[in-house]
């Protein structure tokens, strides 16, 4: 199976090779869209801020590309949030696969509401083969400031300074997780090869 | 829920790691990868490694040590000791690591935080600060590892990397670490209130009781240690139970993956 990991200069793409080393996926990484079109998979991860992302996007042409794709793709982080179409940070538009959808930053209701949200949080309201064989409340390992709130598209929920906002969404063959299944131990690499495993 | 984090810290000197350990199966005690191993198996939250070396050579075997813990661990990882630069942050994030903790070299060059975060993100930088608590009740931070004092203190200093950028702060209380009887509770509160960032408490575990104390009375976000986990006095699964019993939010490895 041929797997790619987009590169666009978007913070560490190693952690997701190394995770999809384990479950026994040997991926690539590039920018190029033969490779990208042609790849059984698509991975889209990635850290950093909304408006320099999309601007390194735009600059190898993927913003028209990654929409275009037909299958299964799986964004992770500010992949998730590049999805949507509009984010509160930097006053970003996006890639519009999500179309309507606008990232917020969260808004802390006490002093117990660190941000950015960082840590071991849970996943409630599961509702697709992503998540084949995990449980509701297994724990996923965050790190952001920023979220899409649940909509028709969210799959799965979780909760943080007084909001439930999605912790994956779906739409046709594009998959996102807010988390990182990479760094999530053994329930992020379920994840992973759930994904692998995909059927259509 | 947010669960509270236990991050086991390793101290790695030309490869190896300094604190002895008294793990068992562990092929090597002093390899710091297999450390990282067993820690991941065990259920800690994260992991920070501390290059306490300074040779230029000994800096490329931590960064090959820091690509290896990469390929190995599936939890999130830390990296600090050295970092002067930019490029000393993309050299350990290109060999894997999560986020880099920054400390002399924040003190020394405060605007080391806004280009770090800047470049990769404030979720990268954790500002960590070695503090010790004066006669007269202030705060006093401390370069080198607690060899040398400075001018500033740590409400005033956390509060400073916090409008810069800084993800996280990691504080050390000089006069609770090694002594194992308790975090700095009272000053790890304070920083909690004073702060929108996320709370590192480090310096004094000695007991399960104490992380219990700095989760719910330091109001800790995370609780880092390092001799008790390698010597083997606390075992991370007795620690998660136990902190689970007391009322705290923990993550304890489901093995029920079906």
């Amino acid at each position: 199976m041929k797997v790619a990991i987009v590169d666009y200069n978007a913070g560490n793409i190693y952690s997701v090779i190394h995770a999809l080393h384990r479950v026994g996926i040997m991926p690539i990484v590039t920018d190029k869209a033969e490779e990208i079109l042609s790849a059984d998979r698509v991975l889209f991860p990635g850290q950093g801020e909304a408006s320099s992302t999309m601007a390194s996007l735009k600059s190898k042409g993927l913003d028209k590309l990654i929409p275009s794709l037909k299958q299964p793709v799986l964004g992770i982080c500010i992949g998730q949030q590049l999805m949507c179409a509009h984010s509160e940070e930097e006053d970003t538009d996006c890639l519009g696969i999500f179309p309507n959808l606008k990232v917020q930053r969260f808004v802390p209701q006490s002093r117990e509401d660190k941000i950015p949200h960082i840590g071991w949080n849970t996943i409630e309201q599961l509702s697709s083969p992503l998540f084949a064989g995990l449980r509701e409340e297994d724990y996923v390992y965050y790190i952001h400031s920023y979220y899409v709130p649940v909509c028709e598209q969210t799959i799965a929920t979780t909760q943080y300074a007084g909001v439930a906002f999605s912790a994956a969404l779906r739409k046709d063959n594009f998959f996102a997780t807010q988390f990182h299944p990479e760094k999530s131990g053994d329930v992020g690499e379920r994840l992973l090869q759930n994904f692998i495993d995909l059927q259509l | 829920m947010l669960a509270k984090r236990i991050i086991p810290c390793l101290d790695v000197k030309n490869g190896e790691t300094v604190k002895g350990t008294n793990f068992v199966d562990l092929r090597s005690a002093g390899d710091p990868v297999e450390l990282a191993k067993a820690y991941n198996r065990a259920g800690a939250d994260e992991l920070v490694f501390l290059d306490i070396t300074a040779s230029h050579e000994a800096r490329k075997t931590f960064t090959e040590i820091v690509s290896r813990v990469a390929a190995s661990v599936s939890i999130p990882f830390t990296v600090g000791g050295g970092i002067n630069a930019l490029a000393d942050v993309d050299r350990l994030l290109n060999a894997g690591a999560d986020k880099v903790s920054i400390n002399s070299s924040a003190l020394r060059n405060p605007a080391l935080i806004d280009e770090i975060t800047k470049h990769f993100g404030s979720q990268v930088c954790t500002v960590a600060i070695d503090a010790q608590q004066m006669a007269d009740g202030t705060w006093q931070c401390y370069l080198n590892g607690g060899r040398i004092p400075t001018e500033r203190t740590l409400f005033e200093w956390a509060k400073e990397a916090q409008e810069r950028g800084a993800g996280e702060i990691l504080f050390t209380s000089m006069n609770h670490d090694g002594v194992k009887t308790g975090f700095a509770n009272d000053a790890l509160a304070q920083l909690h209130d004073l702060l929108s960032i996320p709370v590192i408490a480090s310096g004094g575990a000695g007991t399960m009781k104490h992380f219990a104390e700095t989760f719910q009375l330091g109001k800790a976000d995370a609780a880092l240690a390092a001799s008790v986990f390698h010597f083997g006095e606390i075992a991370i699964p007795d620690l998660k139970q136990y902190l689970c019993n007391e009322g705290i939010h923990v993550r304890q490895l489901s093995n029920n993956i079906l």
